[in-house]
């Protein structure tokens, strides 16, 4: 599948009926790495991870081992998986999640061990059933065969992993809002400063909230070392990393690929991963890194995916999600549809995304369906503006979380790269697509 | 509540100028405290900042350049430069009115809040003056009812979170909270609970737009048809600043302003909406007054007070003879013209005959029996100057010492003044605050609000000594269950070593030795210290069931074993404090001295003083009805505002006390039993319709505005003393409150220095603790006030820095009132001396339950009885048992049980309570059930007893 020699860190045992199971995973040489960790000492693990330069997979791409080092320095008294992917076009945890939890849950034991936590919960979004079924099963199975709970592996440490169902929230997904919601409030982001839940987490104490698909890079960097994984990939985008491509492309699905050794070209176009675009259409424009990103024309196809290459091109690569859009696509729908999502998953905590999501997604509805004015672009822009100052990339935001700013990517785009569609939209009062 | 700033200044540049805040201080708050007002909404210095309206965001400069913060949420730093008027700040400020109003409905011509409207003000002084919103806008079912005062408005909202953060953060019931996504986000109430908060008025003023309304101000008035006067609330005797709003000669709302000593900007429920009493609006539903008597003029009628036997005999509420008439009553539910009995029944007179028949009576009653013949019951409800003038009546020229303020529900005086008094700051400051109370929030309700801060904000710790639960029992380190008649055995086991005897109780013991020990290490003296340093008691009657002398003897403990403990007393009537400093109790003269330290200086100025002194409340009813140690000495009673037929501990002592007195007089604003049974009834003015003062339980004294002028032929209290007197034959020698201001000052010890002039520059807005001195305040820094809930029609103009209220400046030397001229004078506190007695306390019989009467809020007195929007709030008595003693009988929860004690019976539904004792039966006082008595538990209690035994028998 992948197009450089890279081995396959997390998807290994994909493609398995029983990928799930432990006995499968025993089989695969699972817990391998939790027994290695735990011959090690705790600050050992941590430089392993600290070595790898493994990049957070959850969005912002922070270095995990920094995260991690920033709290050393005090105790750790939690650890919180965020596996509440929600995010339209996003669906990599998902497989992970689903296909080969004890992988996530070994991670976590790891990451425990390293911060010596005690006490670690798995945040699982709520629609995920078959995912959460098989999560729970992975942590009863586990403390089954010892390794979680009272001293486990007879190492003398002793962890317990709590799985918690998310309750259909995105905003959940931030990750202070997650702790809010773990601590069984209402899942509204907390205002910084603190900046970080590290200085005051869940229940108020030092917390560690790292992605699914971090975790699930542990065991394999336990195994085979820090540097075996930094070896992969180029600058500081390490490893590899699963790409969940959709969209107009004839082979979606989720792609491990060696980091900044391939490009949106390859993801889109190679036979053995998106296989083009369907129906003999051509690539209009693609969204690099989640609907949150700004999107990049056909003429950016040829940006490697790394974290700092697409972040100079001036959008993200954010949670790893690419979504092509062929000529036939309307760009208004296609901006509408992205900022209904967010006006339907604000929190409405603070006034300009609660506010401001709504009021654009009206406008933007009004323009595809006929009744659209000129000055609206204008009006999109300003709004926007003020949720986000100066649109710029990276964004500024009034809001509390960065909710708020990632409202304006899809329709500044849309505007700057297809203003003539707006306007035909305008002048014709429909949606020239039908 | 509790600021995190501190002494320590930073400096930073606001808006290019050099300014200092503490640090620690936010932005907002220090920008404020320069002169810059940020507009803001969700921000609310009482509350912890949350940041989410963000209309208060400003460039801060930082690493990463000058970014847009919120200034609520950033505390100053050194160095920091803060820019609040950039274009990016206006265009922030733009973008955030311009949001809030996309889906506010703009009906401010038919809101409430028009024209007072924080959102209104701030558009237009901040806002982008038109919106580019063309939209359909978010629509909600409005408004809907979620308590029985308190009604939203979904659409007006703009979720800043204030209402809930109060709920949950202030009042500590989060009965409100935020439900929804995005822009349908609402505040809602939990299925079927409604927002049944004793506090919910609070969240009605701080609402920055018209979401929340409160049913009796609803479409009554135009904020700029309003005129108001600052006031003190008189509903208990927390003494929190009001302002009183009127239109048209009547009230249609208070509004709490922040005293920082006292009431931090919140109001109770009560306090709040019982000013309808005033405007006396006819009561379409409500109880009947229970406990009608016999007429003066029938056969003395003994009427046993049971819910079953209650008899009416004499009129009633609103069955006034010639009442109907039109010409003064236009008030119905008020005392509006003198009443005189005329063949069995109270009609309308003149002034003048009205005092002519008093006075007759009086005068013949001192001359044919003593002065002593003549008991005067009541006071709490005058103001300060009120009371005075009716001490210098009762003891300088009727010469009797049988006065009471407090109708045997209260403390002896001399408790009170003897014992080192503390602050409400104090209290809230103190390391522990030791709980020999009431339900606090039942009786004193901000106090609770106070008490509750320190606790969960603050570093205070409470050791409750209760015989029941209360809502600070959640709160206490530790709570220790107590039967009536053991505090002072529990009080004194917790300051000293050993196991207390009631260990030995045969139901065992209400706690643990475990909650001993941790109670005993809350009181261990601190390093260095003395015994009782940083420790605070708040004395109230814990249950009204048992007698005084037993909480006495508590407190006699605490204070003896605990030398640098300070009382903070919690007796609740309005302003039971200033009549008592006022003279208005046995055995004292006017300034906290001693009948026998005072007789001399007061008898050369009022030209005659009582020879020996009097009787206390349970005497003068004692007496009256032929009983006790002087059977028959008083034969004339006179009500100051006293209902003691309603309030009285003991009804039956009361019904046979009124019945058997030859002449009763009831000065009172409200008709209750007690007037319906009156020989004479003088109308008299009532909270804000008076100016003068009030004296609240720290002893501080504050103004009391005039909103009204009284209805019909009312008249202040001084003015029918002074008016009296005249009629006897005397001039008390007062033209109006400013001449009696002066001669308190000049006569009462602990008014000393304490004139007119003092009173309005020092203490204008939160008034002055007396004596002069005793605020030793707490040094705690005092912070702005909440400009959006300031009272009145002040507009955005006006929110600025200048409206600092809360703030005075400390006693300077200059004008300093000259203290030294007392020296004649007896001192402060002269012969006032609490000896505890040991109060004799039978043992328990095994067949029987020792019984609780604990105070209710909102109760059948005639204030809320004639307030229509709370009388439906009244509860239901309940009895309340533990599971185990229920089962004794057979009976469980929601059985109707029948109730004896030696005085009578009634019958209630139980409940059962695990944290009620075992052997012990709780009943709610001064509320009934159904159309029983207005006070069921006074029916079983016997007046002086220190405790009072009960049977349970099941009916179910």
């Amino acid at each position: 599948m992948a197009l450089t020699d890279a081995p396959r860190i997390v998807t290994s045992r994909m493609g398995r009926d029983d990928s799930h199971t432990l006995g499968r995973y025993l089989e695969a040489g699972g817990y391998d790495g939790l027994h290695k960790a735990l011959s090690m000492t705790p600050e050992a693990v941590a430089a392993e991870v600290d070595e790898a330069s493994l990049l957070g997979r959850g969005g912002a791409g922070f270095p995990a081992g920094r995260k991690w080092s920033m709290l050393r320095k005090a105790p750790v008294t939690y650890l919180v998986i965020n596996g509440d992917e929600s995010e339209p076009a996003t669906f990599k945890d998902h497989l992970l999640i689903e296909r080969d939890p004890h992988q996530l849950v070994e991670g976590v034991l790891i990451a425990a061990y390293a911060l010596q936590v005690t006490q670690a919960f798995i945040y699982i979004r709520g629609e995920f059933a078959l995912g959460l079924e098989r999560v729970t099963q992975a942590v009863n199975d586990a403390y089954a065969h010892g390794a979680i709970g009272s001293d486990i592996f007879g190492s003398g440490f002793s962890v317990d992993v709590v799985v918690h169902p998310g309750a259909g929230a995105y905003i959940c997904g931030e990750e202070t809002a997650l702790i809010e919601s773990l601590e069984g409030k209402r899942g509204f982001p907390r205002i910084k400063p603190p900046f970080f839940p590290a200085v005051i987490g869940l229940y108020g104490e030092p917390t560690v909230v790292n992605n699914v698909e971090t975790m699930s890079n542990l065991p394999w960097i336990i195994n085979n070392g820090g540097a075996a994984f930094a070896g992969l990939g180029l600058g500081r985008s390490t490893g590899t990393r699963l790409f969940a491509l959709s969209g107009h492309v004839r082979n979606p699905g989720v792609f491990e690929l060696e980091m900044a050794k391939t490009t949106f070209r390859d993801l889109i176009y190679a036979p053995t991963l998106g296989g083009g675009i369907t129906g003999g259409n051509t690539l209009k424009a693609f969204i690099p890194g989640g609907v949150s990103a700004p999107w990049f024309g056909p003429d950016q196809v040829d940006l490697a995916l790394g974290q700092d290459e697409v972040a100079e091109a001036g959008s993200m690569l954010g949670s790893g999600s690419i979504v092509a859009m062929d000529s036939s696509t309307c760009m208004v729908r296609a901006a509408w549809r992205i900022t209904k999502f967010f006006s339907r998953e604000s929190c409405g905590q603070c006034t300009p995304c609660r506010e401001g999501s709504g009021w654009l997604e009206r406008v933007l509805y009004r323009i595809e369906h006929g009744g659209g004015r000129e000055e609206d672009l204008d009006l999109l822009l300003d709004v926007s503006d003020n949720i986000s100052p100066g649109l710029a990339w990276p964004p500024q935001q009034t809001t509390i979380c960065v909710l708020g700013p990632s409202i304006p990517s899809s329709i500044n785009s849309a505007i700057s790269m297809f203003r003539d569609e707006f306007l035909v939209h305008i002048k014709e009062g429909a949606c020239p697509y039908g | 509540m509790s600021s995190a700033a501190t002494d320590e200044t930073v400096h930073f540049v606001l808006d290019g100028q050099p300014a200092t805040a503490r640090k620690g201080e936010m932005l907002i708050a220090a920008a404020e405290r320069a002169g810059t007002f940020i507009p803001r909404f969700c921000y609310h210095p009482r509350m912890k900042s949350v940041g989410v309206c963000r209309m208060c965001l400003v460039e801060v400069s930082g690493p990463r350049g000058a970014t847009l913060q919120p200034s609520c949420f950033v505390a100053v730093g050194e160095g920091m430069e803060v820019d609040t008027r950039s274009e990016k700040v206006k265009k922030a400020q733009d973008g955030v009115l311009e949001f809030l109003l996309v889906n506010h409905p703009l009906d401010c011509p038919v809101c409430d809040k028009g024209g007072e409207c924080p959102l209104q003000d701030q558009t237009f002084a901040y806002g982008p003056g038109e919106s580019r919103f063309i939209e359909e806008k978010r629509h909600f079912e409005k408004p809907i009812a979620i308590s029985e005062l308190v009604l939203l408005d979904r659409e007006r909202c703009i979720q800043c979170s204030r209402c809930t953060r109060f709920a949950e953060d202030v009042a500590g019931e989060a009965q409100i909270d935020f439900a929804g996504r995005g822009e349908l986000v609402e505040v809602a109430t939990f299925p079927g609970e409604p927002f049944s908060s004793y506090f919910s008025g609070n969240t009605v003023q701080i609402c920055p737009v018209g979401a929340l309304t409160a049913t009796p101000y609803r479409f009554t008035a135009r904020p700029w048809d309003l005129d108001q006067v600052e006031s003190t609330c008189t509903t208990c005797s927390f003494g929190c600043r009001v302002a009183v709003q009127s239109s048209a000669n009547r009230l249609t709302r208070l509004l709490g302003i922040d005293s920082d000593p006292v009431n931090h900007g919140w109001l109770c429920d009560k306090g709040r909406f019982v000013f309808e009493s005033t405007n006396g609006d006819e009561v379409a539903t409500g109880p009947a007054p229970a406990i009608a008597v016999a007429t003066a003029a029938d056969e003395v009628d003994v009427v046993p007070a049971t819910a079953s036997q209650a008899v009416s005999l004499g009129p009633t509420r609103g069955q006034f003879a010639g009442e109907a008439r039109s010409d003064h009553s236009v008030v119905s539910n008020r005392l509006t013209e003198p009443l005189v009995r005329k063949g069995g029944e109270l009609v309308p007179t003149s002034w003048g005959e009205a005092l002519g028949v008093v006075a007759e009576h009086l005068g013949a009653s001192k001359s044919e029996h003593g002065a002593g013949s003549i008991g005067v019951l009541g006071g709490a409800r005058l103001t300060n100057e009120g009371a005075y003038a009716w001490a210098k009546l009762a003891k300088g020229i009727l010469g009797t010492d049988s006065v009471d303020a407090q109708v045997g529900d209260g403390l002896p005086a001399e408790l009170v003044f003897g014992l080192p008094r503390a602050t409400i700051d104090e209290a809230c400051d103190a390391t522990t605050v030791v709980l020999l109370a009431g339900d606090v929030r039942e009786e004193l309700p901000v106090l609770f609000l106070r008490l509750r801060d320190s606790v969960t904000n603050g570093h205070t710790k409470l050791l409750e000594i209760s015989p029941v639960r209360t809502s600070l029992s959640a709160y206490a380190a530790v709570s220790l269950r107590v039967r009536p008649g053991d505090s002072p055995a529990v009080a004194a086991s917790v300051v000293r070593e050993g196991a207390p005897s009631l260990f030995a109780h045969p139901e065992g013991p209400t706690f643990s030795a475990e909650d001993l020990a941790a109670a005993r290490a809350l009181l261990a003296a601190p390093e260095g210290g003395r015994p009782g340093d940083g420790v605070v008691v708040v004395l109230g009657r814990p249950s009204l069931a048992e007698g005084a002398q037993v909480t006495a003897a508590a407190a006699a403990a605490l204070a003896e074993a605990l030398p640098g403990a300070r009382f903070l007393p919690a007796l609740r009537r309005g302003n039971v404090f200033g009549a008592l400093e006022m003279g208005l109790a046995p055995g004292l003269l006017p300034g906290r001295v001693s009948l026998d330290a005072g007789r001399e200086w007061f008898a050369a100025a009022w030209g005659g003083a009582p020879e020996a002194a009097g009787l206390d409340a349970d005497g003068i009813l004692s007496a009256l009805a032929g009983e006790g140690e002087a059977p028959g000495s008083v034969t004339s009673l006179v009500l100051l505002g006293a209902d003691p037929l309603t309030d009285f501990p003991d009804a039956d002592l009361a019904v046979r006390a009124l019945g058997a007195a030859d002449f009763v007089v009831a000065v009172a604003g409200h008709p209750s039993p007690s007037t319906a049974h009156a020989d004479v009834v003088l109308p008299a003015a009532v909270a804000h319709e008076r100016v003068g003062t009030t004296t609240n339980i720290e002893g501080r004294v504050s103004r009391l505005g005039q909103k009204l002028v009284p209805p019909g032929q009312a008249w202040s209290d001084w003015m029918i003393a002074a008016e009296l007197a005249q009629s006897l034959g005397a001039d008390l020698g007062f033209g109006g409150v400013a001449d009696l201001e002066s001669e308190i000052a000049a006569l009462a010890p602990s008014w000393a220095g304490f004139t007119p002039a003092v009173l309005d520059h020092l203490g204008a807005h939160d008034g002055l603790v007396v004596p002069l001195g005793a605020d030793r305040g707490t040094g705690r820094a005092p912070i702005p006030t909440d400009p959006i809930a300031i009272p009145g029609v002040e507009s955005v103009e006006h929110q600025g820095a200048a409206l600092w209220v809360g703030l005075i400046e400390p006693l300077a030397g200059e004008g300093r009132p000259d203290l030294a001229g007392a020296q004649e004078k007896p001192a402060v506190g002269a012969g006032v001396a609490w000896r505890a007695e040991t109060p004799r306390v039978p043992a328990p019989d095994s067949y029987s339950l020792r019984l609780v009467a604990t105070r209710r809020l909102y109760d059948r007195g005639s204030a809320v009885a004639s307030s229509p929007s709370l009388v439906a709030l009244v509860p239901d008595a309940v009895a309340r048992a533990n599971p185990y003693d229920l089962d004794r009988i057979g009976a469980t929860s929601g059985d109707r049980v029948r109730i004896r004690s030696a005085r009578g019976a009634i019958e209630l539904a139980v409940d059962a309570d695990v944290h009620v004792a075992r052997g012990v039966l709780a009943v709610d006082f001064n509320v009934g059930a159904g159309d029983g008595p207005a006070n069921v538990a006074a029916s079983l209690i016997e007046a002086g007893a220190a405790v009072n035994d009960v049977r349970l028998e099941s009916l179910a």
